[in-house]
């Protein structure tokens, strides 16, 4: 497996743990959503950075509240055909503000980069080597989409505007 | 008809390059099967009985002269010289090379064509009414709204892995010949109190194992709202619509189980966050599109010309033919020209290189070079001048395209069944010619009058048999092909879902069985302008089942 950061294969500096065994004494941790529930104050006491993990079941309603307290979530992609991590990762980046890490996790591939990008992913837990390294061509295979992006990139509607954008704001209402 | 800007090009240009390096990787080995399917299946690739089968998109059904000459030059070069029209105005062909696929996307792109999302767990091509733009009742040309959801919906990043497949339909007419309510979402075209244009939302229709009329669920969104309204929608579907059981991932189960007021709500709660923000359509936009669907320069004519009503008297043939596939145009002077895909004992929807090119010569030459593809397998010329209707129907009999059956009982919708279809319980095509054989003395068919027959070889009912007039389901009964019949199901604004009629047919007995359906509609009509569908309305099933079964 290798980690892509913003676009380049780096190191990991975040362990998984799973919902049973004792926490590590030290180390940036990922927990699961029922870790997080049963052992919220221990969790909290702890100085290192804290990640929380979702199933693609468990919506991103569920840590709202407590969205400030993560450095990172990780939303999982249990098979890629499961696509609601894409919605999921929207509504954490675009209606809940989150600004951390984002990360894709389980069966994230090649083929899959380019959408999880332009959803808000940053961060990428990659199974095939080969995929990892060929992290750039998967978001560079285009140059225009018809959708607006929320990196502020200009959907081809944008683009068709910009002979207009002078004399008009675009999208305003009367 | 809309043109690719340079944006659009760029757009087809990327995605044959993206896909020939995905066919390559699915070549050396370095994608399995299984990691390949979803990436192929997004680009219209299925792998069927004996090959490849290929989907290509014909968005909202339009096609130019220029592309249908193309895909006819794809048919003899790829494929084995002909191809199928589809009852979701695509095209297929049965017999292309996984090697072949990124010259054919490239071949398709050069016309501004591609094969994207016709298939796959996403958004799909795009359906809306074959009389667009030509019909006296539109409220606005439903395809200024198809290609604003078309391009919206290509890779679209949030929506490629959905539940299930994804099928939106438009019509701008209160008659709808797009079957929208049997959609994912169905769109129609209204005006507000104001005046101004919009769409009508219906959501959750569909036909599968479990059909389902579409609920309303905003009667009046802006042209410009529409994007971020479609979003909402799709993000609650993608969110909660089930996952742990592909019969019952559709929206239609979703919308079912949680009710059309839940899921209005939660629609509306997610629009409220994304409405007015980067998906408005701003008026440039729309304006820019709907110029590409200007009328065409029409001429000053009058209705009915002494010629066509002199031909008309002269030719009985041709008056059948004027009766049956020539329909009203909004314009003086101008028809609506059907050309059947289903001769007598012929493949429904299925059309040879040879007619492909004849049918894009006589569009070039009698109506604007353009012509529509129908959900019901057949093509239709919009715009030709009626001092034409002669010449055009004699040129289109020497390529066999002539035949008068438009709405008729031979007008027979058929999936491809289990000569082709690996989901496929029993076979539909020869059904379909069986029964078309049966019928095939003209006047009979008239004098039946409207009747849509509509054949699917499995549950998945691509056949659309649970809205045919008479349905039939083609099942698997310990290895042996049996036939279920349905009355009265319809596509239409009135849309209704057959009720089945009891036990099933053989393979030898289905076309009695129709037969005798048929026999019984002419028996208890109440007058011969009293159609199949209003005398089933009207006494349901029980004569039918009386005639059917109390003899056996």
């Amino acid at each position: 497996m290798q980690y892509v950061k913003h676009g380049k294969i780096c190191a990991d500096e975040w362990l998984h743990v799973g919902n049973e065994g004792d926490l590590p004494g030290q180390g940036n941790l990922i927990v699961p959503l029922a870790r997080w529930a049963a052992v919220r104050d221990e969790l909290l006491a702890r100085k290192n950075p804290l990640g929380i993990k979702l199933a693609s079941s468990e919506a991103p309603e569920r840590i709202r509240e407590d969205l400030g307290r993560f450095d990172l979530v990780a939303l999982e992609f249990p098979v890629f055909r499961d696509g609601r991590a894409y919605s999921h990762a929207r509504l954490l980046r675009e209606q809940y503000g989150f600004k951390g890490e984002l990360r894709a996790a389980g069966n994230v591939l090649y083929d899959q980069f380019s959408f999880m990008h332009r959803c808000g992913f940053d961060a990428y837990e990659v199974q095939k080597d080969s995929d990892a390294q060929r992290f750039a061509k998967a978001l560079s295979e285009f140059t225009v989409r018809y959708q607006p992006d929320p990196d502020g990139s200009p959907s081809i509607m944008e683009l068709r505007l910009q002979p207009y954008r002078n004399v008009k704001t675009v999208g305003a209402r009367p | 008809m809309y043109r690719y800007d340079e944006f659009d090009h760029a757009f087809v240009t990327e995605r044959v390059a993206q896909f020939r390096d995905q066919v390559a990787r699915r070549l050396n080995g370095e994608l399995t099967e299984e990691e390949f399917r979803p990436l192929r299946l997004m680009n219209g690739l299925y792998l069927q009985l004996h090959a490849y089968m290929l989907r290509v998109a014909i968005p909202y059904g339009v096609l130019s002269s220029r592309q249908l000459h193309k895909l006819a030059d794809i048919a003899t070069r790829y494929d084995r010289g002909y191809a199928h029209f589809t009852t979701r105005q695509n095209l297929q062909y049965n017999w292309p090379r996984l090697e072949d696929m990124p010259d054919i996307l490239a071949e398709m792109a050069s016309v501004e064509m591609h094969a994207l999302q016709t298939s796959g767990n996403c958004i799909r091509n795009i359906t809306a009414d074959q009389y667009a733009g030509v019909a006296a009742d539109e409220v606005e040309d439903p395809r200024i709204c198809g290609e604003i959801l078309r391009q919206w919906s290509s890779l679209h990043p949030e929506f490629s892995f959905l539940p299930r497949k994804f099928k939106i339909a438009i019509t701008g007419s209160p008659r709808d010949r797009a079957a929208i309510k049997l959609h994912d979402i169905g769109i129609v075209m209204v005006r507000n109190e104001a005046g101004g244009a919009g769409c009508e939302f219906w959501v959750g229709g569909g036909q599968g194992r479990t059909p389902v009329i579409a609920k309303c669920i905003n009667s009046f969104v802006p042209k410009r709202d529409m994007l971020s309204y479609a979003e909402a929608i799709l993000r609650v579907y993608n969110m909660h619509g089930r996952r742990d059981n592909i019969y019952k991932a559709r929206i239609k189960i979703l919308v079912n189980e949680i009710g059309i007021k839940e899921f209005s709500r939660q629609t509306n709660e997610q629009w409220a966050h994304i409405r007015d923000g980067a998906l408005d359509v701003p008026a440039e936009e729309i304006a820019r599109i709907t110029a590409y669907f200007a009328p065409p320069a029409y001429e000053q004519l009058q209705n009915e010309p002494a010629a066509l009503l002199q031909m008309r008297a002269a030719d009985p043939a041709f008056a059948a033919w004027l009766r049956s596939n020539v329909a009203a145009h909004k314009i003086p002077g101008y028809a609506i020209v059907n050309i059947s895909l289903k001769p007598i004992g012929g493949i429904p929807g299925d059309a040879t290189d040879a007619q492909m090119h004849a049918v894009a010569d006589l569009a070039e030459r009698y109506s604007f070079d353009e012509l529509r593809v129908t959900h019901e397998q057949n093509l239709t010329f919009a715009d030709v001048r009626q001092s034409d209707l002669y010449d055009l129907w004699r040129a289109l009999g020497k390529n066999g395209l002539a035949t008068p059956n438009i709405g008729l009982v031979s007008d027979i919708i058929a999936c491809p069944g289990l000569d082709y279809c690996a989901l496929a319980n029993a076979r539909s095509i020869p059904v379909a010619q069986r029964i078309s054989e049966r019928f095939a003395d003209l006047k009979r068919q008239h004098d039946i009058g409207d009747l849509k027959i509509k054949i699917s070889g499995c549950i998945n009912a691509c056949g659309h048999h649970h809205v045919g007039h008479i349905g039939i389901l083609g099942v698997d009964k310990k290895g042996v092909e049996f036939y279920q019949i349905t009355l009265g199901g319809s596509a239409d604004e009135n849309a209704s879902i057959g009720e089945i009629l009891g036990a099933a047919f053989s393979y030898d007995d289905v076309v009695d069985a129709v037969e005798k359906v048929i026999e019984t509609y002419l028996n208890i009509r109440t007058r011969p302008d009293e159609n199949f569908l209003a005398a089933v309305r009207r006494t349901g099933i029980a004569p039918f089942k009386e005639a059917l079964y109390a003899v056996r």
